[in-house]
């Protein structure tokens, strides 16, 4: 492991090499919006919101899987970049059906965060209306596709720290879709230990518990820094994490 | 001469409208500086011509909200979209995911108490359209106005930047859906 | 297996083909099977049975032979006399007349002199049309597995790699890398286990250059794959063919079986400590696994989705192992180079792009077909004398390459040399080798809507741009093309292209938008006939 200095927005700042540029950024407070990524999971680059500018690079890199090299000349916050990333946003509301008055976690939601973030006064895109299931089988939890962005945070969470593999993607293109097991019902997945990560580490209400109404459910994502800290260093310590 | 200003109510529950009277006694204020010439509060039955602002409420989901809507377009000088469902289709455009026969099968056959039958073309009901869309999609808009519904803070500020000859540019605080 | 037996196969083989007063090589591959050319097989057969001819000639199925729009074609081996067209009839007339009494059959014969032939020069594609496809002693006499035996018996790995380096060979999977630099980077990657794979995913709409070279010289294949592994230290290697390819997996099944019973492929190659060994592995109908990290997922027997890079293949791909991935017609020209040096392949085309480029034509063009040219060739000749221009009373408009991820390149600029570097000043692309030409009658509108549709359906859905920005282009541009558009729009439009081409995760997003901006560059006109006129509003314009 080295220590490197890089240029972020024309400040200089320090990083280790096995870092993300994610990390370094946010370590000295240079705010950059992200949906796939969470702290504890892989980075997979799939949303591009985190997209930055490198110095001398015609190509944008995703700040969560791109690591950081000597010297590197890094802008966040360029005209360009913030007009991208208010299409992004575009382009995932005309994706679903995304209702904030009737969902579960209106004004807890890391899309409609992410609207605000970029100042997102409509939509010029014409909505699609997709028709998505709804599966309420789970004897504890709802996903509603309708609301569903596909970060497939609930795939890796499953997959990497649950272990069960339960979610997984369907589909292509606009047709993608997260489906349990081999595309059945969620009550009826045999490898779903309802242990509920991917409930928690969803960004929006597409998976929420039963029994929440209109903006009742917050999230507390942070379980996973907790989880994963203690699986690679054996060690418990929630609150201390929680110090730092 | 005052600002005429009309507020429409198309296809949503009115609940912009009701935030709009919740504006309390900045209403009486607001009254001296306008003409309300068309609103559901108001009795008038033809948009009139040389509005200078309209408020629309709603996304559009029949025949009659969009003939309404190109009306409006054509008189009003400045066209605000006024709420969510007329920003992003929103609870409106939840049937979207059904078809219009659907629809009406299910209001007027599944769901009826008494009487279950679907209203004949010779009773006045408006025809749906294949889908409710957000007024943008239909006419140019000038603002949006979000939530659901806006606050009335919301309202007033963006009322009274019009009324003071400027384009609402809503701070981002203001930003809000749901 | 030595060079010696090698040697002695070969000249069994000869031995055995002068057994025959004639040949009779007729097309079996896709194109002209499709057209028939198995029942034209049928009736050679029958016919020289009834004239006694059948111990005398053989008949045998081939590779492509280029003009595979005036199939079934047919050569007559002892003068290569070609013939177009030959269905069961003429099959007859040929052995009767031509066979028989050197008279050729007129009607269906094809001009040798004809520019089609004369303007193209076959690397790739020399065995294509000349040898039974299905037989490694045919290609064994035609000079193949050679450059293997001279590269394991004579050659370091580095001289391999130095060699394929010189020649100046880019990979002819669209994007130019050249070759060399990527063997050797995987030569110096550290890994005990490394891979080769071949890309043999081919699925740009109306390109068939690499299942043309599949079907007709699989060999050819098999032996660049051969010298990759050894030159970068693999041992194991995939071809990824695409399930749409029957044929192409059927001759391939077959070359690796032959291949490995003359141990060609196995173990100690060549008596060296060289071992590899071949798999197959069939993709199934999805084109994003083309881009090589999603096709690396799918041979791993997961979702064929790509992932940002780096790291790239070449450190870290198949199991998490160095990769060498290259794409069919990239390996079809490694036995070349070895076998006649890196000089004369870098003495062909030009300094930056050598050698030569298969192009499959297709589209409102006299002769649809595949066909070999110098790299730098004016785009003109190969529309106008190898093509013979545009069907008659039409005129030529513009010329597709790189499919879906390339753009068009219009009447003005026909004079522009192929090679990788002109075909990218005009906003296209080399691209695999796909060649679509359009006609006065073509609507650009509609060119750019159809790849766009193919992009959005075949886009995976991993990230946002292409999943969702894809579709919103496609809508866009049939709105434009239903006449229900305006000026802004086309705004739109253009501004999401630039968006989703920059923003995208894979090369299938990155590219996707290509022909939509560079129908606008050129065309734009037809994009701005097709607006319904400005609603006049009083507001409308500066509202928006």
């Amino acid at each position: 492991m080295a220590i490197l200095t890089l240029t972020i927005n024309g400040e200089h700042v320090s990083g280790k090499d096995d870092e993300s540029l994610l990390d370094i950024a946010r370590q000295h407070d240079v705010h950059i919006p992200t949906l796939c990524h969470l702290d504890g999971l892989s980075d997979v680059g799939a949303c591009r919101l985190c997209l930055v500018e490198v110095e001398g690079q015609s190509k944008l890199f995703p700040a969560c899987t791109t690591k950081p090299q000597e010297g590197m000349v890094i802008r966040t916050d360029t005209e360009r970049l913030k007009k991208y990333r208010r299409t992004i946003i575009e382009l995932l509301a005309s994706e679903g059906n995304h209702q904030c008055a009737v969902c579960v976690v209106n004004n807890h939601c890391e899309l409609q965060n992410l609207a605000y973030d970029v100042d997102l006064q409509y939509v010029r895109f014409p909505y699609l209306y997709p028709k998505k299931e709804l599966d309420a089988t789970h004897e504890d939890f709802v996903i509603d596709r309708n609301r569903c962005v596909l970060c497939t945070r609930c795939v890796r969470v499953c997959h990497e720290v649950e272990g069960a593999h339960t979610w997984d993607i369907a589909g292509r293109g606009i047709d993608c879709t997260i489906i349990a097991d081999m595309n059945q019902p969620w009550g009826t997945s045999a490898s779903c230990t309802s242990c509920g990560k991917c409930v928690r580490v969803c960004p929006t209400g597409a998976l929420f518990e039963k029994g929440q109404t209109v903006a009742e459910m917050e999230k507390q994502r942070d379980f996973l820094k907790y989880i994963v800290h203690a699986r690679q260093k054996r060690e418990w310590v929630a609150e201390q994490i929680e110090e730092e | 001469m005052k600002p005429r200003v009309a507020t429409v109510w198309l296809g949503g529950c009115s609940g912009c409208h009701m935030s709009f009277l919740d504006m309390d006694e900045r209403l009486i204020e607001l009254a001296d500086k306008i003409e309300l010439v068309y609103s559901p509060i108001a009795d008038v039955k033809q948009f009139p011509m040389n509005v200078d602002v309209a408020l629309v409420e709603g996304a559009v989901s029949n025949n009659e909200n969009e003939e309404l809507a190109h009306l409006i377009r054509r008189n009003a000088k400045f066209v605000l979209s006024f709420g969510d469902c007329a920003t992003t289709g929103n609870v409106t455009a939840m049937r979207n995911q059904f078809s219009p026969d659907e629809i009406i099968h299910r209001a007027y056959v599944e769901l009826a108490e008494a009487d279950p039958t679907i209203p004949s073309e010779f009773m006045t009901i408006a025809k749906l359209l294949p889908q409710a869309k957000p007024l943008h999609e239909v006419i140019p808009v000038d603002g949006f106005l979000h939530g659901c519904p806006p606050t009335p803070d919301q309202i007033w500020f963006a009322v009274s930047e019009l009324l003071a000859g400027r384009t609402p540019v809503l701070p981002n605080a203001y930003l809000r859906y749901g | 297996m030595t060079l010696e037996d090698l040697n002695e196969l070969a000249e069994k083989e000869l031995e055995r083909q002068k057994n025959f007063k004639n040949r009779l090589l007729y097309c079996s591959a896709a194109g002209c099977v499709s057209c028939g050319s198995n029942a034209t097989r049928d009736a050679f057969k029958k016919s020289l049975k009834e004239k006694g001819l059948d111990k005398e000639v053989e008949v045998l199925g081939t590779g492509c032979m280029g003009l595979c729009g005036e199939g079934p074609l047919v050569k007559v081996g002892s003068d290569d006399t070609l013939y177009q067209r030959v269905d069961e009839n003429a099959a007859a007339r040929i052995v009767d007349e031509h066979l028989l009494n050197a008279n050729k059959v007129a009607e269906n014969l094809i001009n040798p002199d004809d520019p089609f032939f004369a303007s193209q020069m076959k690397i790739v594609l020399e065995n294509c049309g000349k040898i039974n496809a299905e037989s490694i002693e045919e290609y064994i006499a035609a000079g193949g597995y050679q450059a293997l035996a001279k590269a394991l018996t004579e050659m370091s790995q580095d001289e391999v790699i130095d060699e394929v380096r010189k020649s100046g060979l880019r990979g002819r999977g669209g994007a130019g890398y050249p070759t060399g630099l990527k063997w050797g980077i995987v030569r110096k990657a550290k890994g005990d286990q490394k891979y080769v794979i071949c890309n043999a995913d081919e699925g740009d709409p109306g390109a068939f250059m690499d299942r043309s070279v599949l079907e007709g010289d699989p060999h050819r294949i098999l032996e660049g794959m051969a010298l990759a592994g050894y030159a970068v230290g693999a041992s194991q290697g995939y071809i990824y063919v695409r399930a749409e390819y029957p044929m192409a997996i059927e001759r391939l099944k077959l070359a690796i079986k032959h291949a490995e019973r003359l141990g060609l492929l196995g173990n100690r190659i060549f008596e060296s400590q060289f071992n590899f060994r071949i798999d197959l592995r069939i993709g199934a109908g999805a084109f994003v696994c083309g881009e090589e990290t999603a096709l690396i997922r799918s041979i791993e027997g997961r979702r064929g989705r790509p992932r940002p890079r780096p790291p790239y293949p070449s450190e870290k791909g198949l199991f998490g192992a160095p990769t060498l991935l290259n794409n069919v017609e990239t390996y079809a020209n490694i036995a070349p180079i070895i076998n006649r040096g890196s000089a004369w392949f870098a003495s062909i085309g030009t300094p930056k792009s050598t050698g030569t480029k298969v192009f499959a034509l297709a589209g409102k063009i006299k002769n649809t077909g595949l066909i070999e040219v110098p790299m730098g060739i004016p785009l003109r000749k190969i529309i106008f004398d190898i093509g013979g221009g545009t069907p008659e009373g039409t005129e030529f408009k513009a010329a597709q390459t790189g499919g879906p991820s390339g753009g068009c390149i219009p009447n003005d600029h026909l004079d522009i040399p192929v090679d990788y570097e002109s075909l990218a000043t005009v906003g296209s692309i080399m691209g695999s080798g796909g060649m679509i030409v359009m006609d006065s009658e073509s609507r650009m509108v509609d060119v750019a809507k159809y790849f766009m549709e193919f992009c959005a359906d075949e886009s995976c859905g991993k990230c946002v741009p292409c999943r969702v920005g894809t579709k919103h282009i496609y809508l866009l541009l049939d709105k434009i093309s239903n006449g229900k558009a305006t000026q802004d729009d086309i705004a739109l439009l253009e501004e999401l292209c630039v968006m989703v081409k920059e923003t995208s995760l894979c090369g299938l997003g990155q590219s996707a938008p290509n022909p939509v901006l560079s129908t606008l560059r050129f065309f734009r006109h037809e994009y701005e006939e097709l607006l319904k006129p400005a609603l006049h509003f009083e507001q409308s314009e500066k509202s928006r």
